[in-house]
């Protein structure tokens, strides 16, 4: 049994930059932190609003609030008149919706690939972010889950997608990557949706127990199902979210795979790739660990976490971000030497069409936000700067979205006989659409940051009972 | 143990993790059976030094996985081969590479659910009351303090000499819990 005297004295203004021997920060936590500090500085975010929230966060609802509205009214004007509002068109029939849609979930892999994988890896690091992170997923999946819905035209059949007995006698063809997309998709949010309320059991549980009014006690009361942390219900309980990372390793590689088949399954020059699943997985990853900067940065420094979120944690994650780019960066090396190799006329045409054609600017820009610019993250000061770091993340997810309007549209606009060669333009209302999609997920999100705990808790607690051991630094 | 009815047991609280697998283990090898631990966290070990079995759910998310995948595959095989077959181009109707990725996320989906439901039932959740929640302190059992309750069904039990047995594992406080 190792000795430990509890000194609230120490340092808990002390700066948190404690360095490992190859130079990188290294501290998980701030030192002098406790069971019983944890738990207040997180849990008091939600029990004592008043308290811990910043007046910001209702700047941040208000924006949230009115994106949110663009977002409804979008919709509204959508259904209204049908999907002829967009500026979709014979030959680029798959838009913003798409590019939107793609963009969305891949935001939503980088919450699963830190629960999950992250977890199997032994990587505490993960601890203080993943909780965010998987919020973070199911906003962002449900935001790119509108998408394909309000595509379909009539969005309230949507249901004719599902297998279902149903008295015109048809079934979905399970042979159509389409198809695979619902069950993908609507599998990984119930999933992570599962794997989130697994996590938050526990946490709950505390805020029950420390809820300072009975309102508060019964609605945590509730949600906590009447956990009382026995050794019988850990054992069971961690067995399970052992076994949920393990479940959600293989389905978060497979989600924008099959996403990705959407496109590499149709004949398409720009599309019709055997590179694209692993390829659009990296993506994914990268644009996941953009996002997840852009919220966990600002919220570290407006809820005065840096005692829990460390530069430690903003570097891995920079670095995470810097091994995906390269690898999409690979990928469009790649896309670039096969349409030249593999002697296709229309290969070639679709390359040099797409970084010299009438969208050609967009490409150069695409090569700048996502394969220079993230060059910056080679440097270590960039990597724990928040601020350097923030701009990069923004770049980086601006960099993926227009990587899926290059894929999406660019390839669509021109393909085989030129008789056949359109133009797109967005209308307002695609933009409408895109930025009221921003709006319902910040909505989401803020509502998240003020209601939930989103730091795990009861996993911070294991990480002081660690260090106390000596088994981490 | 007639003197007992209207006790749940008794509970010894203490102020770390360590503690409690030392006085977990102590309990075990002085013969208690009947008993559960609360911790804050989960204590590695922690089941093994109380005796506790291993856990079932596993095995039924073994079980539901495979439940599920073979269900998706004659799912589609069914619709696409037997309800409504569709003949491309004199492509085989049975075109099982084409019916994996649903295979592949039905076994994921029915597991994870089997994961969650499992784990609450072997949990007994939700269960909204129960008698521990009444013993003093017990609301820092989700914060910083660690319980060890031994329970009054245990044949062992004795009121005043499993007190004395809680009071040598040097507990913060010992109390009783009412029924």
């Amino acid at each position: 049994m190792s000795e430990f005297v509890q000194s609230p004295a120490i340092a808990r203004d002390e700066p948190v930059n404690a360095i490992s021997p190859l130079g990188y920060p290294s501290q998980l936590i701030a030192p002098g932190e406790s069971f019983e500090s944890v738990t207040e500085e997180i849990g008091s975010i939600v029990l004592q609003p008043g308290a811990r929230q910043p007046k910001s966060w209702w700047f941040g609802a208000l924006v949230a609030f009115a994106l949110l509205m663009l977002f409804f009214f979008a919709i509204s004007y959508l259904l209204y008149r049908g999907v002829g509002i967009w500026g979709i068109n014979i030959p680029v029939a798959w838009g913003f919706a798409i590019v939107n849609f793609v963009w969305w979930i891949g935001i939503g892999h980088a919450g699963t690939f830190i629960s999950a994988i992250l977890l199997l890896l032994h990587q505490k690091w993960r601890t203080s972010i993943n909780r965010l992170t998987e919020a973070m997923t199911l906003f962002a999946v449900a935001c790119a889950g509108t998408f394909p819905l309000l595509h379909l035209g009539r969005p309230w059949v949507f249901f004719w997608l599902f297998p279902y007995p149903d008295t015109m006698g048809l079934w979905p063809q399970f042979r159509s990557p389409l198809v695979w997309d619902v069950f993908a998709v609507s599998t990984y949010f119930i999933v992570s949706l599962i794997f989130w309320y697994a996590g938050l059991i526990p946490d709950v549980a505390t805020l029950r127990d420390r809820a300072p009014s009975r309102v508060k006690k019964i609605i945590f009361g509730i949600l906590a199902l009447g956990w009382r942390g026995s050794a019988k219900h850990w054992q069971n309980h961690q067995s399970a979210y052992l076994l949920l990372a393990g479940l959600a390793t293989p389905l978060v590689l497979s989600v924008h795979s099959v996403v990705s088949l959407d496109f590499a399954v149709a004949m398409v020059p720009g599309w019709h790739s055997t590179i694209f699943p692993p390829y659009f997985v990296a993506g994914a990853i990268y644009s996941g660990f953009a996002m997840v900067l852009n919220i966990v940065i600002p919220i570290r420094k407006l809820y005065g976490l840096e005692n829990l979120i460390t530069e430690r944690h903003l570097n891995n994650m920079a670095v995470v971000m810097l091994a995906t780019g390269m690898m999409v960066a690979y990928g469009y090396i790649m896309e670039a030497f096969m349409s030249w190799y593999s002697g296709d006329i229309f290969e070639q045409y679709m390359m040099a069409n797409r970084a010299f054609g009438p969208y050609g600017w967009i490409f150069w820009a695409l090569m700048l936000m996502n394969v220079l610019i993230p060059q910056l993250l080679w440097v270590r000061r960039v990597r724990t700067h928040p601020l350097a770091l923030f701009f990069v993340a923004l770049v980086i997810n601006a960099g993926m979205w227009v990587e899926r309007f290059v894929i999406v549209v660019v390839s669509l606009h021109r393909d085989f006989t030129p008789s056949a060669w359109g133009m797109y333009r967005p209308t307002f209302w695609d933009w409408a659409t895109l930025f009221g999609s921003v709006g319902l997920f910040l909505t989401l999100m803020i509502l998240f940051v003020r209601f939930l705990p989103m730091i795990a808790i009861s996993e911070t607690r294991k990480i002081v009972a660690e260090r106390r051991e000596g088994k981490l630094s | 143990m007639n003197a007992n009815e209207n006790i749940y047991g008794l509970m010894a609280e203490f102020s770390d993790n360590e503690k409690i697998l030392v006085a977990a283990k102590s309990a075990y090898e002085h013969g208690f059976r009947k008993m559960d631990a609360f911790t804050p966290f989960p204590v590695e070990g922690l089941s093994q030094n109380l005796g506790q079995k291993k856990s079932f759910v596993p095995l039924i998310v073994l079980i539901a996985g495979i439940f599920g995948g073979l269900g998706g595959y004659f799912m589609e095989w069914y619709a696409n081969v037997v309800s409504y077959p569709m003949n491309v181009g004199g492509r085989p109707l049975n075109s099982w590479p084409m019916f994996i990725p649903i295979t592949f996320e039905l076994t994921i989906l029915s597991a994870a659910l089997a994961a969650i439901i499992g784990m609450l039932a072997l949990n007994k959740l939700p269960e909204p009351h129960h008698p521990v929640f009444d013993a003093p302190d017990f609301d820092r059992a989700s914060t910083d303090r660690f319980f060890l309750c031994i329970e009054a069904t245990d044949p062992k039990f004795d009121l005043e000499a499993t007190r004395k047995f809680l009071e040598t594992l040097n507990p913060e406080l010992i109390s009783e819990v009412a029924k």
